[in-house]
């Protein structure tokens, strides 16, 4: 792809440190835009022409590959919340020689809209006291936050631990050092009020590979690439001609925007 | 208060394969039928166009949302149970056609011998090969007793299997042929055959070819689309309510199906001993009613059954304490002890598995019931080892990677993208028993949203548990070492139950006997203290066989419809009780 290897150049840890400055407010609505995409800047035209090579379903707005993701936050309010959280998918799912990580498949927009809806607020589950959230490791989830919740509350210890550990802010340092404070809380060695570190590191892991591969309507998996990585076609009538092959067949992936087809 | 509402001949209580056969068979013999379901009117398109990994799979969208009931659960009878909060610990089949919606069409009948397991079990070990803490127990019927009843349930349902060489021979075949054979099948199945075992096709309910029940129902020939389990199926392929049973009895004139009506009691006298309806609330206006019926057939998950009657507060609680009382007793259930084996990661294969259907799949039932001497096991019973397809999505393919591999950042993104579709899992599904100390009661602490106390479950592993477990990861993993995998992972076993109830198999705690003391209903699931009163699913379990248990389900209910239709001309106990046997 054009303009990869410049793009590796300009590491994230660069731009992460760039959206720090932002979320400082100096710079507006432009620079905030490039964020996730991470391809702003000097990198700017090599970035045009990857998109023109990847192409995709564009015009059904699953986002270019290789372009600023032009989207916006409805739950995370703070932008340094947010770019923290970003930081920390990309180190669980990074960009690699096989394709994009977390931040280019717009995982992190997927999880804010998670968060914004039933399954953020905890609509289906048992929200009846008395709770009692450190009592048991085995009944499962029994935080009285609900999970939005949890997110902000579990980003920003994050963020201030790194700088009790580490003297610096979460998204300033390096790719090793954000490792070790995601496996501490991991590990549970994070004391959170209300709710254990490895509950927090769960349910971050579990949502951020669900943005990775989940269908491209719900803001990641941006242009399939998470599909394209994993060689998984998306939903289909079935397999009938199919299912009894010997060889692997190799499908380029179609989504539920495809397969729905519309039907308004 | 409550609108009492014209009485009917035939109340039935949630309208999964239980309900809907009784409401079926009922509804065809002309009696007047309301059935009652909590849940929202399901239709066939509401799963047209929604195939959705996340939805289903992760979110969990047909299962019945928690918000307003759940259960609690505890190890322990000293222990304070904390409720289940998320679906993600526990899927509950919701709306018409229950928990078989969502399903994934493996069937199997039970063995002989697990129908008359104490008394085999006895008979060809002696009384001392059972532990002490096991409530093992007959269930009051014997298999070529079932056997008509699975004909009927299979025919309805339009099975498509093949002989598993090693059960009883089949008076009748399968109605549909065995679906297609994939490769990852064929190597299970040449594996086990090079083993000296006798591998065979699953029976599935999902549809190999078009098919009309004998009610007339069409079925459509499987797409292989992959979206079976936890999702509903948009083509009419596969075996559930919504394809069957509930189109049939709502062809009936003398047939009713009211949605959102959350049924919170038993309606009953207790001078007659008589059900005499229920109560019921409609969740959309939040309107009560009371709904009389000559019969009152509880049909709704094991869970509901049993909470239902202790709220009516109708038959004898159990007490782990005397380990008196029926109601509640023998709780049991095949998860988290079962479906254990070998994960199995190859180097040079890579098969098409994100195509499949729910119950696509092969199976050696070897090590099933009774098909291997136990004189020199520490356990009872078996359970079948298989290998399925059910077709798998992105987000459930990335976890296919070695252990070694850490489960985020670089090595876990290379690994899961290598291995995501060149690693298999096969399981033994061990049968799972009744202890003493395992039932079901209401919670002191936590309420549903009307006030009602919850269900409390009290269940921790018996001593069957982990040596059936482990003598079946041993047998995968020789399994998958003959198959060719580079790296064989044997699956832990869990310690203790963790309070996930996951899979949907929670049965027993309403259970069919020959004996009153020991069981709550008899043979035809009527119950012994009530004579109008049919307690009808997985509730009626003793304890559970080595298999899925969903034929048997509906070959149960059959049984009890046929009961019901009997009982509404006699008017009297069906069954002669025994009370001289099983006391355990």
């Amino acid at each position: 792809m054009a303009g990869e290897k410049d793009e590796k150049v300009f590491s994230r840890r660069d731009f992460l440190k760039t959206t720090g400055v932002a979320a400082g407010g100096i710079a507006g609505g432009a620079l905030l835009g490039g964020f996730t995409g991470f391809k702003f800047g000097e990198d700017q035209s090599e970035g045009d022409s990857a998109e023109t090579d990847t192409g995709g379903e564009t015009a059904g707005g699953e986002g270019e590959s290789g372009q600023a993701l032009a989207d916006a936050r409805t739950y995370i309010s703070r932008q340094e919340d947010f770019a923290a959280l970003a930081a920390a998918t990309e180190r669980i799912y990074p960009e690699d020689d096989n394709g994009p990580g977390a931040i280019e498949l717009g995982v992190p927009y997927f999880i804010d809209r998670q968060l914004y809806g039933t399954w953020g607020t905890n609509g289906t589950d048992y929200r009846m006291g008395p709770y009692r959230p450190m009592s048991s490791d085995t009944h499962g989830r029994q935080e009285k936050m609900d999970r939005g919740e949890m997110f902000l509350m579990g980003i920003r210890r994050m963020m201030e631990y790194a700088v009790e550990e580490y003297d610096d802010e979460f998204v300033n340092l390096d790719g090793e050092q954000q490792d070790e404070i995601l496996q501490a809380f991991e590990a549970d060695e994070v004391e959170i009020d209300g709710m254990k570190s490895a509950a927090f590191f769960s349910l971050l892991r579990s949502t951020t590979i669900e943005g990775v591969y989940a269908d491209p309507t719900y803001g990641g998996n941006r242009n399939m690439e998470g599909w394209k990585m994993i060689q998984y076609p998306g939903p289909r009538m079935g397999w009938m001609d199919q299912i009894t092959a010997e060889e692997f067949q190799e499908i380029e992936p179609e989504s539920l925007r495809a397969y729905q087809g519309g039907g308004m | 208060m409550a609108t009492e509402l014209d009485k009917v001949d035939v109340v039935v209580v949630g309208m999964g394969w239980s309900g809907g056969i009784v409401s079926a068979e009922l509804a065809k013999a002309g009696k007047s039928v309301v059935g009652l379901e909590k849940g929202h009117n399901a239709k066939r398109s509401d799963y047209i166009g929604v195939k959705d990994e996340l939805r289903f799979d992760n979110r969990f969208e047909i299962m019945q949302s928690l918000k307003g009931d759940t259960i609690t659960s505890r190890n322990e009878i000293d222990e304070t149970a904390l409720p289940i909060r998320t679906m993600k610990d526990m899927q509950l089949g919701a709306d018409v056609g229950g928990a078989s919606v969502h399903w994934a069409g493996a069937s199997y009948r039970y063995w002989p011998y697990e129908f008359e397991i104490r008394s085999q079990t006895i008979e060809r070990y002696g009384e001392d090969k059972i532990p002490d803490d096991m409530n093992l127990q007959d269930w009051g019927i014997t298999y070529e007793e079932m056997e008509p009843y699975y004909e009927k349930w299979e025919k309805t349902a339009g099975i498509s299997g093949e002989q598993d060489p090693l059960a009883p021979e089949r008076k009748m075949e399968w109605p549909n042929p065995p679906l297609n054979e994939t490769p990852s099948l064929k190597l299970f199945k040449d594996a086990t055959a090079e083993l000296g075992l006798h591998p065979f096709q699953i029976a599935a309910g999902n549809m190999s070819q078009n098919y009309e029940n004998p009610d007339g129902e069409k079925l459509n020939a499987c797409m292989y689309c992959s979206f079976c389990t936890r999702a509903g199926c948009d083509f009419d392929a596969k075996s559930d309510p919504l394809a069957t049973v509930v189109p049939t009895a709502l062809r009936h004139d003398n047939f009713e199906l009211r949605t959102r009506a959350n049924v919170r009691r038993v309606l009953y006298n207790e001078d007659d001993q008589r059900a005499t309806g229920v109560m019921y609330v409609d969740e959309q206006t939040g309107e009560e009613f009371e709904q009389p019926a000559d019969v009152v057939v509880l049909a709704a998950f094991a869970f509901t059954n049993n909470r239902l009657l202790m709220l009516s507060d109708i038959g004898e609680q159990y007490d782990p304490e005397t380990r008196e009382g029926v109601i509640g007793r023998n709780f049991n259930g095949q998860y988290n002890s079962a479906f254990h084996g070998a994960i199995g990661y190859f180097e040079n294969e890579k098969w098409n598995l994100y195509m499949g259907a729910g119950a696509l799949g092969a199976a050696v039932n070897d090590y099933a019931a009774d098909n291997f001497d136990h004189t020199d096991l520490d356990f009872i019973g078996g359970g079948a080892i298989e290998l399925r397809q059910y077709g798998f999505g992105a987000i459930s393919s990335s976890n296919n990677y070695p252990s070694d591999t850490p489960s985020w950042g670089a090595e876990y993104k290379k690994q899961s993208l290598k291995y995501a579709y060149s690693a298999l899992h096969i399981w033994y599904t061990s049968i799972a028993m009744s202890y003493w100390h395992n039932y079901l009661d209401l919670d002191p602490t936590y309420k549903d949203e009307y006030g009602d106390p919850l269900l409390r479950a009290t269940y921790k592993f018996g001593s069957n548990e982990r040596p059936i477990g482990e003598f079946g990861v041993d047998k995968c993993v020789e399994i998958m070492e003959a198959m060719g995998a580079d790296i064989v992972e044997a699956d832990p076993l869990p310690d203790e139950f963790d309070h996930v109830y996951a899979g949907g198999h929670y049965t027993g705690g309403v259970v069919m006997g020959a004996d009153p003391e020991t069981s709550a209903v008899n043979s035809y699931l009527q119950m012994w203290d009530v004579d109008n009163l049919f307690v009808v699913g997985g509730s009626a379990f003793p304890q559970f066989g080595g298999h899925h248990p969903t034929p048997t389900i509906g070959a149960l209910a059959y049984r009890a419809a046929e009961g019901v239709e009997r009982y509404l001309e006699e008017e009297e106990q069906l069954v002669e009780p025994q009370t001289e046997s099983s006391n355990a």
